[in-house]
């Protein structure tokens, strides 16, 4: 405890189920309170946003016959950033008989996501993940394929299996391509009403029930409410927090974050997952950087020079001169140790000044051993397409010349907390899909947030959300109902103080800012005073925004800096959050590296006993921790070693 | 670099809309093409202006949400790449680099380089489906797909929706991105019980959005960034064919 | 899309026409008698099943409305292209597509203007110098002779335009009527470059032949 928080009561996810993992699933199934299939058209459903898990949740809801609403900030559905995954989906098929099963992708799961994660949950993602598989091939995705017919797999993000289907490197698409059109199906039959071009700005919850939003036409301008019996939101994860990430640039926090201010709980917002294969910041006009898939550590080798501040082109630098560090550090995993490892390891070197390229931010990536071994055919093959991406951006041809990488935000475990029926702790509001902080815990493996984002919208969701609505229709709302007035009076305020300020900033030189703050103190790597440091550095920050942005325009018409300032305003506030969740957690877990808590070897060291829990906060003046104790039966906690 | 950006400004629908010329300073060649309308907009905000009002999302080339005509040219003077992909170094020095919209009357500007493309979504709304209600699929390899197959149909899958095909077609014709939506779903045997129908309705959409006519020109899969073949299109027009046979 | 259909089948008509018309054109080469024959000899076709030149009238028929279905299918699809296309670009560079399919429209319009030419000339004869209904072979060397040098020109700049027009016709119509695979394309593409060249020598050769005095 500190002045920047308030311990609360222990929370308890009341929803899930005991006894034997193997059948809490069914058990809750069973037990929740159906809705009759006349009466589901009674009942509307609001789902924000069009991803993985919005667009499979709006598309199954209406298919059951629930009235869906469904909006989204692009122009359309299928352009949600669930499109941007590139390497697959994880799924407990054992169509290999590799000895994968149910029970291996859960107790992977739990163990990638290091002992953090609810092992109710997670089992229950292990078990409709095969389901999920079925479901997209019916859809018509076009899975990679063997000469049989019969669909390929490729291990994947350090597992020993091989469980992840995919689509060459666009496997996020095609899977996003399939919810969409299932969607468009439900809109052409309407049984979805379509907003593109909406975005919610504020939750609307009367007599302590979620019942609808307020959202603003992105065109026009106009702030309209809209309400239902139940709201689900799944608006993707909050990476863009540190302005550079790999998330796409209208990606934001504001459906979360106006939840949150409306009583959900926001769980371990500190939990952020930084991918090491990224290509480097070019210069100041940077506006978001790009994942290269993890898959090209299997045949590149990472190094750095040997001492510092060594400016020759990297084919001048002799072997010898040369450190390998990963190999060297992490003999036995070498250069494919996972995520977490593999970032951190690079900014320590670049900490040091052995960093190569623009500012000494990013290390080599080297082919040319795999050309020299294999050829340079069999290795363009292999990696022709992420190279000529490479080039694309850096005019640079990694045939002749190392890549350079650097790691670069990518994902976020943390976020509005729920119970095993995705319900967040605001009664008829449900989060899926990365938007919640359910299944990954402190780190998330590869391949497994599709996983995560379907399963929650095609198989969790439309069984949970029933229990819910068998007590709808709620009472009709007006637009002149208090709770309703006040929502809306609140979003058009704020929109209108931010074009008042009228200041000499750009949101963007705001945000870039506060990105910088984050990423230095918030980032891989995290200590106590720099957490309380940043804290400072944002609320100063955050003053600063409210007296000298300069939104140009007015609200009445398409105005994309509006747009931006008012999610950069909630940012400022879950960035604080963000680091007081990574402040008081004094332990290293998955995402999280407290550098006071590390092994003598430097590895991330856990304390299970003082913080085997989820942080799940309260907003407030000072936000209220309340703690949800997790409780490993089936896996138990242990160390992650790579060496 | 320094540039001069000759852009389309257009306040709303009913603007009658023009070019003007800006000059933008400084820009480093490893700079995206919205990276350097990024710059021009920080400075146009900061001088007082309206910055130019333009899509975008991912910026790494697969959502579909940017696109502009660049001398004339839907995506720039890169082959199979984005707006958001294309860099500055292909420009040179002092160049006059002319910015429009698509145009097309299906996709009517929004504002400057801002379009509605719900067209595009009402077309597959039309059948750019597989009726597949969740719960209901059978086990994924209860049907095998014969690999070329199923490599031919994510080929045409890979489009992402962006209209680069519709506003360099010299009639406005949608027909590049509705023979790809018709030959994912057609090579794949899920595709099979509704192919007749989706074909028929899908163009009825097209026509109804006002797209133009396919003139067979190939201006289409030139601009496109994922490389969609122009000879979809005639697999389109065999289908159609066919199912304009078929009592339905 | 059918008025698409409708464009390939008329197009594909028509140019099955011009290879016989073609063929008989050829027949020049071997004397006026030979001509004048063929030329007869298409006036009683069909005979005796058919009076005197129904068949001509059936064949003249048949193209009439094909030429017609062709040309109001692209004046519906060149309208519906206009209005796909309200605003045109400030800065439009040359398309990239063949010169051919860029010049489909206006090709179209100046073949049927020499068409209606054609016919007044060696049809009807009404604007044929010789304008001999039994000596066709007479009236072909009247019309070419060299001092009318400009009747030679257009006939030259016309059916020229008739080869850019099925270079990209033939190829448009294959794709049309459903051709779709890569190797498909390339013999397509190929065949209709290599048709429109035989139209084109076939039936400059004539001209030529008359202007250089090979054929008088």
């Amino acid at each position: 405890m500190s002045d920047l928080w308030k311990l609360g009561d222990d929370i308890a996810d009341t929803a899930a189920p005991d006894g034997p993992v193997e059948t809490r699933w069914e058990r809750r199934q069973f037990s929740a309170k159906l809705v009759n299939p006349a009466n589901r058209r009674k009942l509307t459903v609001i789902v924000v946003g069009t991803g993985l898990a919005g667009g499979s949740a709006a598309a199954t809801l209406a298919e059951a016959g629930y009235r869906v609403r469904s909006y989204c900030y692009q122009d359309s559905p299928r352009r949600a950033h669930s499109i941007a995954a590139q390497g697959g989906i994880n799924a407990a098929k054992n169509y290999r008989n590799d000895g994968d099963s149910v029970y291996r992708l859960f107790y992977d799961t739990v163990k990638g996501g290091d002992f953090r994660a609810r092992e109710s949950n997670v089992y229950r993602l292990a078990q409709v993940s095969v389901n999920i598989i079925d479901q997209c091939v019916a859809q018509g995705v076009p899975f990679a394929r063997e000469y049989g017919g019969l669909l390929d797999n490729r291990s994947f993000g350090g597992t020993q299996v091989s469980r992840t289907f995919y689509a060459r490197g666009q496997t996020g698409q095609q899977l996003l391509l399939g919810a969409y059109q299932a969607m468009e199906r439900q809109i052409a039959a309407g049984a979805i009403e379509m907003h593109a071009r909406h975005e919610m700005l504020e939750l609307i919850v009367v007599d302590g029930r979620a019942r609808g939003i307020v959202v603003r036409d992105l065109v026009t301008g106009e702030i309209t409410c809209d309400f239902a019996d139940a709201v689900v939101l799944a608006s993707g994860g909050y990476g863009n927090v540190f302005f550079l990430s790999t998330n796409a640039k209208g990606c934001n926090v504001t459906a979360s974050w106006r939840a949150h201010r409306k009583g959900a709980l926001f769980a371990n917002p500190c939990y952020t997952q930084i991918h090491p294969t990224c290509i480097p910041e070019s210069g100041t006009h940077q506006s978001k950087l790009t994942l290269m898939s993890e898959s090209l550590r299997n045949d590149g080798r990472v190094w750095v020079p040997q001492r510092a501040d060594d400016k020759r082109a990297p084919g001048d630098i002799p072997e010898d001169e040369r450190d390998y560090y990963l190999e060297r550090i992490y003999p036995s995993f070498g250069n494919l140790v996972p995520r977490d490892i593999a970032s951190r390891a690079a900014k320590n070197v670049c900490d040091e000044g052995r960093g190569v390229g623009p500012g000494g931010l990013g290390v080599y990536l080297d082919f040319a051993d795999a050309i020299a071994r294999l050829g340079r055919p069999a290795v363009a093959a292999k990696y022709g397409n992420l190279f000529e991406m490479y080039q694309r951006i850096t005019g640079e041809d990694p045939y002749e010349v190392p890549m350079r990488i650097y790691p670069a935000v990518h994902y976020t475990m943390g976020g509005l907390w729920v119970d095993y029926d995705l319900q967040s702790t605001v009664p008829g509001l449900f989060v899926i899909g990365e938007a919640n902080f359910s299944d990954h815990g402190a780190n998330r493996l590869g391949a497994s947030a599709l996983m995560q984002g379907l399963a929650d919208g095609y198989f969790v969701l439309p069984n949970t959300i029933s229990n819910y609505l068998a007590s709808g229709p709620f009472e009709p709302l007006s637009a002149d109902h208090e709770a309703v007035v006040a929502a809306r009076t609140a979003v058009e305020d704020r929109l209108s103080r931010l074009l008042a300020v009228d200041g000499d900033r750009t949101v963007d030189s705001f945000h870039r800012e506060l990105g910088h703050i984050m990423w230095e103190y918030c980032g891989m790597e995290r200590t106590e005073e720099g957490l309380t440091k940043a804290i400072g550095l944002i609320r100063g920050l955050r003053d600063e925004f409210w007296s000298r942005v300069k939104v140009p325009g007015t609200g009445e018409q398409l105005n994309q800096n509006l747009e931006k300032a008012g999610r950069v305003a909630d940012f400022f506030e879950l960035a604080e959050l963000m680091c007081i969740d990574a402040l008081h957690r004094r332990e290293s877990a998955g995402g999280h590296f407290r550098a006071e808590s590390q092994a003598d070897d430097g590895e991330a060291l856990r304390h299970d006993d003082e913080f085997g829990y989820v942080a799940a906060w309260e907003h407030g003046e000072t936000p209220t921790l309340h703690k949800e104790n997790l409780e490993f039966e089936y896996v138990h906690p242990s160390t992650r070693s790579y060496k | 670099m320094n540039l001069s950006v000759r852009v389309w400004r257009q306040s709303g629908p009913d603007d009658k809309g023009r070019m003007v010329t800006y000059d933008v300073k400084d820009i480093s060649p490893d700079a995206s093409f919205l990276e350097m309308l990024d710059v021009l907009n920080e400075k146009l905000i900061l001088d007082g202006d309206d910055p130019v009002a333009f899509d975008h999302d991912c910026r790494e080339g697969i959502c579909g949400m940017c696109g502009m005509m660049i001398n004339g040219v839907a995506h720039g003077p890169e082959r199979a790449t984005t707006t958001c992909q294309l860099h500055m170094r292909h420009f040179a020095d002092g160049d006059v680099i002319d910015v429009e919209p698509w145009r097309a009357s299906a996709f009517p500007v929004i504002k400057d380089l801002v379009v509605d493309r719900s067209a595009f979504d009402r077309i597959i709304q039309a059948g750019g489906y597989i009726t597949a209600p969740t719960g209901t699929a059978p086990d994924a390899h209860a049907t095998p797909v014969p690999k070329a197959d199923a490599d031919a149909a994510f080929e045409a899958a890979t489009c992402i929706g962006c209209g680069a095909c519709v506003a360099a077609c010299p009639n406005g014709s949608s027909m590049l991105f509705t023979a790809a939506k018709v030959a994912h779903l057609g090579l794949l045997p899920q595709g099979q019980p509704e192919r007749d129908g989706r074909v028929l309705d899908m163009i009825d959409a097209q026509d109804e959005a006002g797209f133009g006519g396919c003139t067979n020109m190939g201006e289409c899969t030139t601009v496109c960034p994922k490389g969609i073949p122009l000879n979809l299109i005639g697999r389109l027009n065999t289908d159609y064919r066919k199912a304009a046979r078929t009592p339905h | 899309m059918a008025l698409k259909l409708l464009m390939a089948v008329s197009g594909l008509l028509l140019v099955l026409f011009l290879f016989a018309h073609m063929a008989g054109n050829l027949k020049i080469f071997l004397g006026a008698t030979s001509f004048d024959h063929y030329a007869h000899w298409l006036r009683q076709l069909g005979a005796p099943l058919l009076p005197d030149t129904w068949y001509l009238w059936i064949q003249r028929t048949v193209l009439t409305v094909a030429v017609l279905a062709h040309i109001a299918a692209a004046t519906v699809l060149a309208r519906r292209a206009r209005a796909a296309r309200p605003v045109r670009y400030v800065h439009r560079p040359k398309v990239q597509g063949s010169y051919a399919a860029r010049t489909m429209r206006w090709g179209g319009v100046i073949i049927l203007l020499f068409v209606i030419y054609h016919i007044l000339d060696l049809t009807t004869g009404t604007l044929n110098p010789n304008s001999d209904p039994q000596h066709p072979y007479a009236n072909v060397v009247a019309d070419f002779a060299p001092a009318r040098w400009y009747v030679t020109l257009f006939y030259t700049l016309s059916i020229v335009a008739v080869g850019f027009h099925l270079r990209h016709g033939l190829f448009s119509a294959a794709r049309t009527l459903g051709q779709q695979t890569a190797r498909g394309e390339r013999i397509a593409r190929g065949a209709a470059l290599a048709l429109a060249l035989v139209l084109v020598v076939g039936y400059l050769s004539v001209p030529f032949a008359v202007l250089t005095g090979l054929v008088s």
